[in-house]
């Protein structure tokens, strides 16, 4: 049986002026347990509270009601006070008679009798309570970035810079992801190489950052502040740390006909290759789907001309174990594949190509040294029609596209039509839109210049087919505004292809046990207050993985993951919430209906051994939760049929039999 | 005020988040309610049981709301998603046993929406007023 | 095409347990009357020429004895499984409640069962056996010779509203696989929907307060497997026992038929071993109505690792109040 002592606050003449405190604490020294009962004008000041520790102390209380102001005001204050005079913080209840009783009620008589009630209902939950000590968890004060594109960049400069470790790992032979492969960037024009790469060369020459290129995340193991990671880095044939990056390799190979990625495969690489010019870390890779010497074991080149000694055609995928305290998540988007939209003739003509294409056709490093040429026969447009949202907003083919909006179309295509216009004055643009939108520091007045300043012709209505006819492309569009329909003759067709989460995410989500949406973007852990967190605890979000994004905004949720990735990483220990959800293992049942609504993926499963009838063993599937993990919400406890499943401090029993009182 | 007025027994469970928010904006706004209606905050309006529902009516409620955050915006991400269902699904089969559906509700109420609360509050009060006790769920042997 | 007889299925074992195959099987074993069967081990041959049926009143549900079977150092276990039961046996797996690898499920055929119930009312007392030949179901009473009944009216509930004569999960199949069945199983749960509230109140207060807390239902159902039932927990807040009042029984069912939402196969065995023939399935069926109104077509058990409805959710479910307003049901 509890000892409780019970504190009636007047707040003033806030609880006092409708709420008879005298009669309460009177009411309430008569419920069982209660052993103290008392009224004072201010339970929260220092006197207040010096009452409570005496109170405590003097009565041996165990357990204490406080009847005042809503829990979300002063449970905080309460629990420490209790704590100081040695009784565990989670042996107080609040009652709240303030904003759910007294204010609320002008009658004496009747708020009174409700505070009653309410004091008597938090007195039922008291006898009930236990102590509860939150669990404390270590941090491995290094964190993990997964994708080295302009997100995972920004993200492990940032985490990097307040003195923590930081590994990157991208699957590509180099960081830099996307953005590397941009021309300019949208509304300042500015060159993407020009403000990408130095920060590349930043994070390379961070002493707190390590590059795992050409790697990828094979497992995950643990929980918040104790990850445990494996990295596979797979074999690219050349000694990373020997390797000068001269690129006498790639002069030399002679398989010449690999399509180069980089370009989008606009042109050709070799067998073995460095993406491009400022690549990080800038190491050849051997392309072992094409390379002679590793297909046919005839060949060496390569090994011949490499003065550093770097080839190893011997080298095997490596293995790395890692601990981190953080993961945050950058792996980016793609645009869609064009497959499924061949009314446009992607697959018919060449010189139908995607906005990503376009961009290596207008770079200078591109495969046309940045000539604007049409990639069939390398002869300059002279008219260029952009199509909108090509596979963005397809509420009414959701199997062919995507539902959402792309979100960075819209300006990039105005770039593209502004710098054509600059550079091609004699070649005429036309954009097909259903809306653009310009939402953006500078981003409107960037979309007027092209229509206003450029001559960019902007029209309203979607591009219904691309037809290729000799060397033309007939594009057949809608004009909505003028209400008619369009046959164009164009020279070169740029389709604006919608963006989708890199397929590498989903596997990674399910490793992370992080939520995504059915769109595979990364759920956050509350989509307007919570934005860089994943549900999961100690999973960062950063870039296009959470949702599409320009380079700006990227940057910024990048920033504003590493400061939470900081804030995690700059504690010593994880102080956890104690009411969590708690499996009694003679109970369960093994049958993962708790684990299936864990919005956290704290539940996870053993098969344990119970004493059987007659001597025997039984190997049993119960239920573990994970406490560093577990946030506490309830859910499972309520999914759980044989009730098994319990939430500490908001158990089953506490719940019922404060439902009792209340009935009573 | 009349002497033997008929005063309903109403349980609202609401998420500490978003609900209990709500009804503590309600009492810092003056707004009032009956005195009929007792709050018990849950973490989560996923963490309510139907059996602590059918508790309430079993031990005399006449009345049982449940109020969490709108869906989308659970504090818990997903929580009161899974309310719904269960919700859904309860206060159907207690229809189809002949319980008043008034009895029950769920109601999605932010921690801004003080003003929706007492509302809420007024409107069910008054629902279940005109019902009349709660005979056909009542436990006779937990009556005082 | 072969009959399937209880030959057959005593070959089968015969072979099954020869070959080391299986231990032990578990199948359907002959009472003290004709209709009067029973669940048993048989670990030999001989025991199953003695005392194996395989007749119209072979209804249980085996799914439910095989985690405690699979929880034995012994070998496999050969279970036979009528179509309705392999749904219950995959719901199982879903859950993880037994050890695949540690059963051999034979898939059999099954032409419906009969309810003893129905016979009796037919009949009256003193049956001495049953034999079916078609459609004519032979009555031989005590007091009153042979009589010949329509198998159509003494077929049993489940039967009659049969939801699928294929097997969605077995080791080896004897005869044919038949096919899912767009029954009329949810025409009762309408009729009661369209009544007023009051009669439908009238209509499960007379039903309920039959219950006498026998815990059969429970202890029958193959959903209901819980390493501690609520109901005998004290530490649970429902625990109870006697049905005293109007609303302990209610309570029970209720809660029981929520247990089980969303991972009944509607195999009926509730309403079958109910001592006093509580329509049980019809708690039952109204969730799984609902659930299939609500969130779309779901059948518990259809495959291994689905994701039951009560553990699942889309943002765009309707609102309680919708489901108990709806204007179609």
């Amino acid at each position: 049986m509890q000892r409780i002592g019970v504190f009636v606050c007047w707040c003033g003449s806030n609880i006092a002026g409708t709420v008879d405190v005298q009669a309460v604490s009177d009411a309430l020294a008569k419920e069982p347990g209660v052993v103290f009962s008392t009224n004072y004008q201010y339970m929260c000041s220092q006197a207040g509270q010096d009452m409570i520790k005496n109170a405590i102390k003097e009565h041996n209380l165990t357990g204490v009601v406080v009847c005042s102001c809503s829990p979300r005001m002063h449970e905080a204050t309460f629990r420490k006070t209790a704590t100081s005079a040695g009784i565990n913080p989670y042996m107080v209840e609040i009652a709240n008679i303030r904003e759910q009783c007294s204010w609320i009620h002008k009658d004496m008589a009747e708020g009174t009798e409700k505070a009653i009630v309410l004091g008597r209902t938090a007195i039922a939950k008291v006898h009930l309570n236990a102590p509860l000590v939150p669990g404390e968890s270590p941090v491995t004060k290094r964190a993990l970035v997964i994708g080295g594109g302009i997100a995972g960049i920004q993200t492990a400069l940032d985490i990097a810079d307040a003195g923590f470790e930081v590994d990157i790992v991208e699957k590509k032979p180099t960081i830099g992801g996307k953005m590397a492969q941009l021309d300019k960037t949208f509304p300042t024009l500015d060159c993407a190489a020009c403000i990408l790469t130095p920060k590349m060369v930043d994070v390379a020459q961070h002493e707190k950052i390590r590059i795992f290129s050409y790697s990828e995340v094979e497992h995950v193991a643990g929980f918040v502040g104790n990850f445990d990671v494996t990295i596979k880095k797979k074999a690219r044939f050349v000694k990373e740390d020997v390797c000068t990056g001269c690129g006498l390799c790639t002069e030399k190979c002679p398989q010449k006909k690999v399509p180069n990625e980089f370009n989008l495969g606009m042109d050709n690489r070799r067998a073995i290759y460095i993406p491009f010019a400022q690549a990080v870390p800038k190491v050849a890779t051997i392309d072992a789907d094409y390379c002679t010497m590793l297909k046919t074991g005839k060949c060496g080149v390569c090994s011949k001309v490499c003065t550093a000694k770097a080839i190893d055609y011997t080298q095997k995928d490596e293995f790395i174990e890692e601990k981190y305290g953080a993961i945050v998540v950058a792996t980016g988007f793609n645009p869609i594949s064009m497959d499924k939209f061949d009314e446009f003739a992607y697959s018919q003509s060449k010189d139908v190509i995607t906005s990503l294409e376009f961009e290596r056709l207008m770079n200078a490093a591109g495969p046309t040294a940045g000539k604007l040429v049409r990639p069939s026969d390398g002869v300059h447009p002279h008219k260029i029609v952009f199509v909108q949202c090509v596979g963005s907003r397809c509420a009414s083919c959701a199997e062919k596209g995507k539902e959402y909006c792309s979100k960075i179309c819209c300006m990039y295509t105005a770039k593209h039509a502004m710098l054509t216009r600059d550079k091609y004055p004699d070649t005429d643009v036309t954009v097909f839109y259903i809306d653009v939108r310009t939402p953006g520091k500078q981003f409107d007045e960037f979309y007027r210049r092209a229509v206003e300043e450029y001559g960019v012709h902007y029209i309203k209505g979607m591009v219904g087919k691309v037809s290729p006819e000799g060397n033309k492309l007939i594009v057949q569009g809608s004009d909505l505004i003028a209400n008619k329909q369009l046959k164009i003759e164009a020279d070169l067709v740029v389709l604006a292809a919608a963006i989708e989460p890199d397929k590498s995410a989903r596997p990674l989500a399910t490793m992370l046990t992080a939520s995504m949406d059915t769109n595979d973007f990364f759920t956050e852990a509350h989509p307007k207050l919570r934005p860089v967190e994943s549900p999961t605890a100690g999973i960062f979000l950063s870039g296009a993985c959470q949702g599409p994004k320009d380079i700006p905004e990227t940057v910024s949720q990048a920033g504003a993951a590493a400061a939470k990735v900081i804030g995690l990483l700059s504690k010593d220990k994880l102080t956890g919430n104690p009411c969590v959800a708690h499996s009694d293992e003679m109970m369960c049942n093994g049958c993962s209906s708790c684990e299936k609504v864990c919005p956290y993926g704290a539940i996870t499963y053993q098969d344990k051994e119970f004493r059987g009838p007659n001597r025997t063993t039984l190997i049993r599937r119960v239920a573990q939760v994970n406490e560093a993990v577990c946030q506490g919400c309830g859910c499972c406890t309520v999914a759980c049929p044989s009730g098994a499943m319990d939430l500490k401090g908001f158990a089953s029993k506490q719940i019922m039999a404060e439902v009792d009182a209340i009935c009573k | 005020m009349q002497v033997n007025e008929y005063k309903p027994k109403i349980v609202a469970f609401c998420c500490n988040w978003c609900s209990y928010a709500g009804a503590d904006l309600a009492g810092s706004n003056r707004l009032s309610y009956p005195a009929e209606v007792k709050v018990i905050r849950v973490p989560c309006s996923c963490r309510v049981n139907p059996m602590f529902i059918l508790r309430a009516f079993q031990r005399g409620a006449d009345g049982v709301i449940l109020c969490g955050c709108h869906p989308g915006d659970c504090h818990y991400t997903s929580g009161n998603y899974y309310t719904r269902r269960r919700m859904a699904l309860l206060f159907s089969m207690l229809e189809y046993l002949g319980i008043e559906k008034e009895r029950t509700r769920v109601e999605w109420v932010s921690a801004a929406e003080g003003a929706k609360f007492a509302q809420t509050m007024n409107d069910f009060v008054a629902t279940v007023k005109s019902l009349g006790e709660n005979k056909r769920l009542e436990d006779l042997r937990c009556k005082r | 095409m072969q009959k399937i007889t209880r030959e057959t299925l005593i070959e089968k074992a015969k072979s099954l347990l020869a070959d080391g195959t299986v231990t032990r099987v578990l199948g359907w074993k002959k009472g003290d009357f004709s209709y009067d069967v029973t669940p048993a081990i048989f670990t030999s041959v001989e025991q199953m020429q003695n005392d194996f049926v395989y007749s119209e009143f072979s209804g249980a549900n085996f799914s439910k004895y095989l985690i405690k079977e699979t929880k034995k150092e012994d070998g496999k276990v050969l279970v036979f499984l009528k179509p309705c039961d392999t749904y219950s046996f995959n719901q199982l797996l879903t859950e993880h409640r037994f050890d695949r690898e540690k059963v051999y499920a034979v898939g059999i055929p099954c032409e419906g069962m009969l309810d003893e119930n129905k016979i009796k009312k037919a009949v009256g007392d003193g049956i001495l056996s049953v034999c079916c030949d078609g459609d004519a179901v032979k009555v031989e009473t005590l007091y009153d010779g042979v009589k010949q009944l329509n198998k159509g009216d003494v077929l049993s509930e489940r039967c009659l509203n049969c939801k699928s004569k294929k097997h969605v999960a077995y080791d080896e199949l004897l005869g044919e696989d038949g096919e899912v069945i767009d029954s009329n199983r949810f025409d009762e749960v309408e009729k009661l929907e369209k009544m007023t509230a009051d009669e439908r109140f009238a209509f499960w207060q007379n039903e309920l307060s039959r219950c006498i807390r026998c815990n059969a239902c429970r202890d029958v159902c193959p959903a209901c497997t819980c390493e501690k039932c609520v109901f005998d927990n004290p530490n649970s807040g429902v625990e109870n026992k006697s049905p005293a009042n109007s609303f302990e029984e209610k309570m029970f069912h209720i809660i029981r038929a929520f247990h089980v939402a969303g991972r009944c196969t509607d195999c009926g065995e509730c309403s079958r071993v109910c001592p006093q023939q509580i329509p049980l399935h019809l708690l039952n069926r109204k969730f799984i109505k609902d659930i299939n109104a609500f969130y779309g077509d779901y059948q518990a058990g259809a495959e291994v690792g689905s994701r039951a409805p009560l553990v699942n959710y889309t943002k765009e479910d309707l609102e309680p109040s919708e489901a108990v307003n709806r204007e179609d049901k």
